[in-house]
């Protein structure tokens, strides 16, 4: 008998929540945002005894409390799956490091991704959304979430890391096998990851010979604060975390925010009515429906908010729910385009905030833009059903839209 | 009396979000690694005072001072 077969976990339907809740139940995947009011306004800290043991906390304070806390929770493990994942080095060094390796890694990859270099890129965002869009405009409808959302960090990443945006498809199995799949089938997760290692070693080995002015050899050239080269497993893991990080995370925020357009047209009349909301609109559309769920492994006994944390379980390190508690963000169940105030935490909170913030926000600007320029008029196609993916990022998987046909 | 405002940067807690930048550019600097710091010595020129109220209600990580101080 094979010993490499994976245990299947059960996933009964929830039914009590507050002690038994589960972020890959439909329900969740469907609807999260009265889940989490009903955890909120039950405890700051709940948990569940599936994943071999979560806590979930549900206020904002008590997230904050989590992210800033690395001696009592680490990063070690990110991603709350049934079964734990041996612990590997550099597996996805910096999301998945502690103090003090956390720092000169992440200090790495920051250059490469801050405002600044982000305008540089800004043209040839402009120009990928264009292409999308001229591929479709002419139907009259189409699949936003599989012709437009997609493809925009795809090639926009792939353009920075230096690798044929052709390869988009192979990108997104490898994503969908190691946040999605993995969850209940760990046999899903290995053989992507050394997939994409040994696609990034291809093109390592390529730069040897010629090398190329791209994130790839930014990396490859990269020296630690010794002055040595990094190992080959860092570039490596960094490199895979690019690739993951880049690409789900902001198809999702872009897919939730023309969503939330299709389906207000108050809101998308405002937005191109005042162009100039669009900054806040942009943040505002984050916090509403941030896509990104991380996990921490508790280390030490410690308390949050009142409650007992005990080591041994994960922490569904919720921003998502955070972003919508009411005692920091009045009005937090509704989108208000011109919100002045807001503290949102859709990028993370202390020492893992997301190297790629300047990155994504460019993208979804500029990706809303150019659609509300040549598309004005959109709404969700009443035959079509809208589909959102499960578990780690959330964001819409099927967004079929209808428009007036047009070159 | 006049009172003037002075921001600071609090460089243990900032951790590069860049919103301060973003809504008050005339105030903030950003150095290589996308981390900010107060522009200059921190004061806060005339008609300036709403966006350094405003760059610190949006910093995720509360790491922005704002002081009144008396001229």
């Amino acid at each position: 008998m094979s010993d490499t077969a994976s245990v299947m976990h059960a996933h009964p339907p929830v039914t009590d929540w507050v002690h038994d809740f589960d972020h890959t139940d439909p329900q969740w995947t469907d609807d999260p945002f009265p889940i989490w009011d009903q955890l909120r306004a039950a405890c700051p800290v709940v948990h569940t005894d599936r994943f071999h043991g979560c806590y979930l906390p549900t206020t904002y304070e008590a997230v904050r409390q989590i992210a800033n806390d690395t001696e009592h929770f680490s990063s070690r493990r990110i991603i709350v799956r049934d079964e734990r994942p041996e612990l590997t080095k550099n597996a996805a060094p910096p999301i998945t490091s502690d103090p003090p390796y956390h720092k000169p890694a992440k200090q790495l990859l920051l250059p490469p991704f801050t405002p600044d270099a982000m305008k540089k890129l800004e043209p040839r965002v402009r120009a990928i959304c264009n292409e999308l869009i001229d591929e479709f405009i002419a139907d009259g409808r189409c699949d936003a979430a599989a012709r437009y959302t997609k493809h925009v960090p795809v090639r926009t990443i792939a353009h920075m890391l230096g690798i044929p945006e052709q390869d988009g498809d192979l990108f997104i199995k490898w994503i969908h096998q190691i946040l999605e799949l993995s969850i209940k089938d760990e046999s899903q997760l290995m053989p992507a990851v050394q997939e994409m290692s040994g696609y990034f070693a291809g093109h390592i080995e390529a730069r040897r010979h010629n090398p190329t002015d791209d994130l790839i050899s930014t990396l490859m050239n990269a020296k630690d604060k010794d002055g040595n080269p990094l190992e080959d497993t860092q570039v490596l893991g960094s490199l895979r975390l690019l690739l993951i990080a880049g690409i789900d995370t902001t198809w999702s925020a872009i897919g939730a925010s023309l969503w939330h357009l299709a389906k207000t047209p108050s809101d998308r009349a405002r937005l191109l009515a005042e162009p100039e909301l669009m900054p806040t609109a942009v943040e505002e559309l984050l916090r509403a429906y941030s896509p990104v769920t991380m996990g921490r492994e508790v280390v030490k006994e410690t308390t949050v908010a009142g409650c007992p944390v005990k080591p041994g379980n994960m922490v569904l390190l919720s921003f998502p729910a955070a972003n919508r508690d009411p005692a920091v963000f009045p009005d937090a169940d509704k989108v208000v385009l011109d919100r002045k105030e807001n503290r949102h935490a859709a990028f993370g909170l202390g020492i893992h905030r997301c190297v790629g913030s300047n990155l994504a926000r460019m993208e979804m600007t500029v990706a809303l833009e150019e659609w509300l320029k040549r598309i004005p008029e959109f709404s969700l196609d009443p035959v079509g059903t809208v589909t959102w993916s499960q578990g780690t990022v959330r964001g819409p998987r099927q967004l079929p839209v209808l428009f007036e046909k047009a070159n | 009396m006049a009172t003037k405002l002075r921001i600071h940067v609090d460089q243990d807690k900032c951790q590069g979000h860049a919103r301060c930048k973003a809504l008050a550019p005339e105030l903030f600097d950003l150095d290589e690694f996308g981390n900010a710091h107060e522009h200059g010595d921190g004061i806060v020129p005339a008609g300036l005072e709403d966006k350094a109220w405003l760059a610190k209600s949006n910093c995720p990580e509360i790491a922005i001072e704002v002081t009144e101080e008396t001229a």
